[in-house]
């Protein structure tokens, strides 16, 4: 019993080191404007003042990645619900070529990716624009959608889809009303990551827009960071305001993202 | 769709077997459309969004592709000339070599304390699952967060870390850390290796949970407990699960960017400066497309050299 909680209590002071990055974080982001110089352990002084000011700066590049993750979400799935369904069900030829392309595609550098989309981006006036982000941002999320998804659907036995055609169902009613209704994990945890992953995009942030109409979180404290920092608490509440999708996550969703973590990367 | 097509135009129709020669409304024919309808949307994505920037990006490789470019819409050829430039310069045998202590430097770090965190999380304690979903927090925020939050501990003069260390009386004078050429790599490399924990812990963690129980009971009575029964038992059947984890956070790491512009900036004078990050230096801050556009090629060529070589080192390892 007592070696059990022996071994708790070195979880926790394991934890206390990993996290006390994002305790300082929030430390910081608590303390009045101006305290830089020796930064109080704790915030004794709860202030907020930080918090005004990264929304009054900052509200609006939070709008814009808040924006630009739904779009994205719904692109992915759109594109990668019947893919990952096609090649967990169907016998199609080209399917082991495409699967493969996908392993490939993550291989490939996004600044390589960036690179030549600057260029097509200025031809098609996609620069600078909520569209443009969503379909660059989307090269994190459907691939790994993809394969996360052909993990999960593959689990639905094909009786149960067989059945459904017996019944008469054709193929996208089957799609629709069948397997859809039955993969609501797979779909959360797709929907999930790849929302996490556009807000967190920073590399398309950086070569795509070029002038402050369309501007996400990530380039904002960029920018915050990139000249001289005289009020770092306004950077940290940003910070906080940045990392609080990935908190709800875990709180909201906590068995998903570690089955998402896991299974995406493994299979 | 396109392969039945041709094939259909090139065989004269009676030479086709009779599941070929149906109409495209036939109920055979029409499911099978379909069902490479399903993929259609994801393979089109895949062509434009990866397929298109490689194949652009080597073009552009061999053109000389500038900011005038976007203007005249000319680029001319110029051969080799950006590789000669790209690889001549002396920036990038530094940008080489930082890459390389980048990567192995994380890759290590991660690694071994993120297995070893598995291995201790393998001991099922009252709340274990609670912790080892909290150790995730590091992983899953945005990288450039991780970066501005990094930049302040690590401050020089009010950074948390210098002030530790210094109320411990450790140093004597507060290094900068990211502000001197010896340390900044190795700061960099830290900080990484703190992101990339939790992924690493997660997937061990994952395939320790399948190795069977009996195993390590069968191996006990054979006296083999502790570390023998890690040496003996765990690893030969966590190696595949080692595997995705070492090729994937090798590809991964080789290209991360938004870590080091946030840090460092690929500074001071380049000591921290990769490949990747001197590629996006000279596409976008320089406008030499072109040699951007080389210097990325390399990084996929070495991406694609490691991969496959890992791969194939790692069968014949297996095949004993």
């Amino acid at each position: 019993m007592t070696r059990k909680w022996s071994n708790t209590v070195i979880g926790v002071l394991l934890l206390a080191v990993m996290l006390f990055p994002l305790y300082w974080m929030l430390n910081v982001s608590l303390q009045p404007s101006g305290s830089a110089v020796g930064t109080p352990w704790i915030p004794l002084q709860l202030s907020f003042d930080g918090y005004a000011t990264a929304v009054r700066e900052q509200g609006g590049h939070l709008l814009t990645s808040l924006v630009v993750g739904a779009g994205s979400v719904v692109f992915s799935l759109l594109v990668a619900t019947p893919a990952a369904y096609a090649l967990a069900h169907f016998r199609v030829r080209g399917a082991g070529i495409v699967l493969f392309g996908i392993l490939i595609s993550q291989m490939i550098p996004g600044i390589v990716v960036a690179n030549a989309l600057y260029s097509a981006y200025n031809d098609l006036g996609l620069l600078n624009s909520i569209p443009g982000l969503i379909l660059a941002d989307s090269t994190h999320g459907i691939p790994f959608a993809i394969l996360i998804m052909r993990a999960f659907l593959g689990a639905i036995p094909s009786e149960v889809t067989e059945a459904a055609r017996v019944d008469g169902a054709g193929q996208i009613r089957t799609f629709v009303a069948i397997v859809l209704p039955m993969s609501r994990n797979a779909l959360i945890t797709a929907a999930l990551f790849t929302f996490l992953f556009t807000w967190s995009d920073f590399l398309f942030a950086l070569t795509l827009t070029t002038t402050e109409d369309v501007r996400p979180v990530t380039l904002g404290i960029y920018q915050y960071i990139g000249a001289y920092v005289s009020d770092w608490s306004s950077v940290m509440a940003t910070a906080v305001l940045a990392s609080l999708p990935a908190v709800v996550l875990l709180v909201v969703a906590q068995r998903y993202v570690a089955a998402g973590v896991s299974s995406g990367a493994v299979k | 769709m396109g392969e039945v097509a041709t094939a259909t135009r090139r065989v004269p129709a009676a030479a086709l077997p009779a599941r070929l020669r149906e109409p495209w409304w036939a109920p055979r024919r029409r499911e099978r459309l379909l069902q490479v309808a399903f993929l259609v949307p994801a393979v089109l994505y895949l062509a434009l969004f990866f397929g298109y920037p490689v194949v652009q990006n080597v073009v552009m490789g061999f053109q000389e592709y500038t900011t005038r470019t976007f203007y005249t819409g000319e680029a001319p050829w110029v051969g080799l000339d950006n590789y000669a430039t790209v690889l001549a310069s002396p920036l990038f045998g530094q940008a080489m070599l930082n890459t390389v202590l980048f990567t192995v430097g994380s890759i290590a770090g991660q690694f071994c304390i993120g297995l070893a965190i598995a291995v201790f999380f393998q001991r099922k304690f009252p709340l274990s699952g609670l912790l080892r979903s909290l150790l995730l927090l590091p992983w899953l925020i945005p990288l450039i967060v991780s970066g501005a939050v990094w930049r302040w501990i690590l401050d020089q003069d009010n950074g948390a870390l210098n002030r530790f260390l210094g109320g411990l009386g450790l140093v004597g004078e507060n290094p900068g850390w990211l502000t001197s050429t010896s340390l900044a790599l190795i700061a960099v490399i830290g900080v990484n290796i703190w992101i990339g924990i939790p992924f690493n812990t997660t997937i061990l963690y994952g395939g320790l949970q399948d190795v069977p129980e009996e195993l390590y009971e069968a191996a006990a009575l054979d006296g083999a407990t502790g570390w023998r029964a890690f040496r003996h038992v765990t690893w030969p059947l966590l190696r595949p699960v080692v595997n995705v984890v070492l090729v994937l956070g090798v590809v991964y790491t080789i290209k991360v960017l938004d870590i080091i512009l946030g840090l460092t900036g690929g500074g001071p004078a380049n000591a921290t400066q990769t490949i990747a990050t001197q590629s996006y230096h000279l596409s976008f801050r320089e406008f030499r497309f072109g040699e951007g556009a080389a210097l990325g090629n390399v990084l996929i060529v070495i991406s694609l050299v490691f991969a496959l070589l890992y791969l194939r080192a790692n069968r014949k390892a297996v095949r004993g």
